[in-house]
């Protein structure tokens, strides 16, 4: 799906989960799973006389990404009141950032490499997370809405993009490498649900800009843009035009549906939190955060070919997630082999992970086991067949992998006489082959290849190889004479 | 802000619906001319010459007030008896669209 004319900008929202408290309050950020309102106080809910007081971790998380997307911190910085009345803020208002009205985020700019193509960033900032909302009784028929503040006020980075996507892969992308950058600052874990979600904004050549609300995972926006693209496209051919408009996506019915909202920028009249006192990062604090800095997918790929002589391709598949990059290289630390290690990873792991679309984090086998089954394989005790079917064993149970060959009988078969065995039945049962054989000992690969499916790889290659031809010029001596 | 030609209805019923109030037409009428006296009053501001005076946002001449990112007692359960209605744990409120 790649229309001339597609732009596309990305509104991106982490939760630095790495964070203990909410931005502006002591209460703790570990909501998940726990019951309604248990991590709520006298600053997230707004009571008067109350101050919020500004996390310090948080400023520098969102420093460390900031420098990791090449932008330009700020100087000094304000909070500003983004003023509407709904019930996920209990305040009426949430404490973002602001980019106008003397208001500076805490960066500018920056830059973000996809497939060969810079996505520019136009700004990062911090703000509140809103609580949740859910309905009573049922979503149609409700006239009332139940709060779970516990999410109110946890701190989200928000990352603004320039529109410089052209078709949903390529926002995919960027949105697997931002992901990737903040795992590897170790900020934001993507795999925890509602910790990234985003907005995005589209338009077609001939359209006018149209903006998608709550895209609350990164899985879904491919799918929510290719559905709006095709929309527009439709629109623009039966020569109805695109006029601007913010939609939602309705993940159940895959659609976008117009919001028709009322409010505009102004009608959220934002002016600086009084209740926050500027604050003003020095030259000084952000060259100690860049010393700091861990190291960061580009880097991390271009060790990886320089360390592990990896191919660029490998190196860039494996660095795109930093849990896959860290189970290759915990495997390559249990042993010296990190191409065959790669390949594995790349050509067996991925695509389960893929198939079963479960992150690699609910992977139930360590680098150890993987390690353990190259070995087997490598030393002959097992063939490479077996390899992978004990691979997916393990995959399935979380099984040592002896455990699972012990089990299944799958040990490579040395027994000479049990070869022997197979290689007379199989020369038996396929007498034309073996006739041609006779002739043109090439053909002799073709009875090796049955034999080694007749018994699911597990002989042992040489020993079934030197049997095979062992009894072929047997045979062969006995028709001369 | 407006200054001297005023507010007129239709931007008061467009702030009233922004605050998710409803108005008779007896209070907007009530409310335009309120609104517009208070706007003229604070319109004297204009005539002050600002001219190359940065603008200040915050009157205490200090910086960087932090905490550390160190968990508290949240106070939930006083905090949740100030919530005019709940239900269970959680805070019913008007639903909104
Ligand atoms: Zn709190």
């Amino acid at each position: 799906m790649k229309a001339s004319g597609t732009r596309i900008g990305l509104e991106v929202h982490c939760q630095l989960t790495n964070l203990k408290t909410k931005l502006f309050c002591s209460c703790s950020s570990d909501y998940r799973g726990k019951a309604p309102n248990i991590y709520i106080c006298p600053i997230c809910m707004g009571m008067p006389g109350t101050l919020p007081v500004l996390n310090k971790k948080a400023v520098e998380d969102a420093m460390m990404v900031a420098i990791a997307l090449g932008a330009k911190i700020s100087g000094e910085m304000l909070f500003f009141r983004k003023n509407y009345f709904y019930p996920d803020m209990p305040k009426n208002f949430q404490i973002s950032q602001y980019d106008k009205a003397g208001g500076v985020p805490l960066a500018l700019g920056g830059f973000v490499q996809i497939d060969g193509k810079g996505v520019r960033i136009r700004r990062i900032q911090l703000e509140e997370d809103p609580g949740k909302l859910s309905y009573e009784g049922t979503i149609e028929s409700s006239t009332h809405t139940l709060v779970d503040y516990n999410r109110a006020g946890i701190a989200l980075i928000e990352i603004v993009t320039e529109p410089d996507m052209s078709s949903p892969k390529e926002a995919r992308l960027f949105l697997e490498k931002l992901r990737s950058i903040l795992e590897h600052l170790g900020v934001s874990d993507g795999s925890l649900e509602g910790s990234m979600r985003c907005d995005a904004n589209i338009s077609l050549k001939g359209g006018k800009r149209v903006e998608v609300k709550n895209i609350s995972s990164f899985k879904e926006v491919e799918r929510a843009l290719s559905f709006e693209i095709t929309r527009q496209k439709s629109l623009i051919e039966r020569g109805l035009g695109v006029g601007q408009e913010t939609r939602h996506w309705d993940e159940v019915r895959r659609i976008t549906v117009s919001l028709r909202t009322k409010e505009e920028e102004q009608d959220y009249r934002y002016f600086p939190e009084p209740d926050l006192v500027p604050f003003v990062i020095t030259e000084e604090q952000t060259r100690d955060i860049e010393r700091r800095m861990p190291e960061l997918p580009d880097k991390r790929r271009r060790r990886f070919i320089e360390q592990y002589h990896l191919l660029p391709q490998s190196a860039e598949i494996l660095t795109r997630v930093k849990a896959i990059a860290d189970f290759f290289e915990g495997c390559a630390k249990l042993y010296n082999k990190p191409i065959d290690i790669s390949n594995w990873v790349i050509g067996e792991l991925l695509p389960h992970i893929r198939d079963k679309s479960i992150g690699i984090d609910e992977l139930r086998i360590t680098p150890k086991h993987l390690v353990d089954i190259l070995k087997l394989m490598d030393d002959g005790t097992i063939s490479r067949e077996t390899a992978r079917f004990v691979l997916q064993n393990t995959l399935s149970t979380g099984k040592m992998p002896y455990e699972v060959i012990e089990e299944r009988g799958v040990k490579r078969v040395v027994d000479r006489d049990y070869v022997k065995k197979m290689v007379e039945k199989v020369l038996e049962e396929h007498p034309r082959a073996v006739k041609d054989a006779l002739v043109d000992r090439k053909v002799a690969n073709y009875l090796m290849g049955k034999l080694m499916k007749m018994t699911e790889g597990r002989l042992d290659p040489k020993l079934a190889g030197e049997m095979i031809k062992r009894r072929l010029s047997e045979l062969s001596k006995s028709a001369t004479f | 802000m407006k200054g001297k030609e005023g507010i007129s209805r239709k931007e008061i019923e467009h702030i009233a619906w922004l605050a998710r109030v409803e108005l008779s037409k007896k209070e907007l009428e009530v409310f335009s001319k309120q609104l517009n006296e208070i706007l003229a009053y604070f319109a004297k501001i204009d005539e002050v010459d600002t001219e190359g005076i940065p603008p200040s946002h915050h009157v205490l001449d200090f910086s960087n007030v932090f905490r550390e990112d160190e968990v508290e007692s949240s106070m939930s359960e006083e905090s949740l008896r100030n919530v005019p209605q709940t239900k269970g744990r959680f805070v019913r409120a008007p639903r909104m669209t």
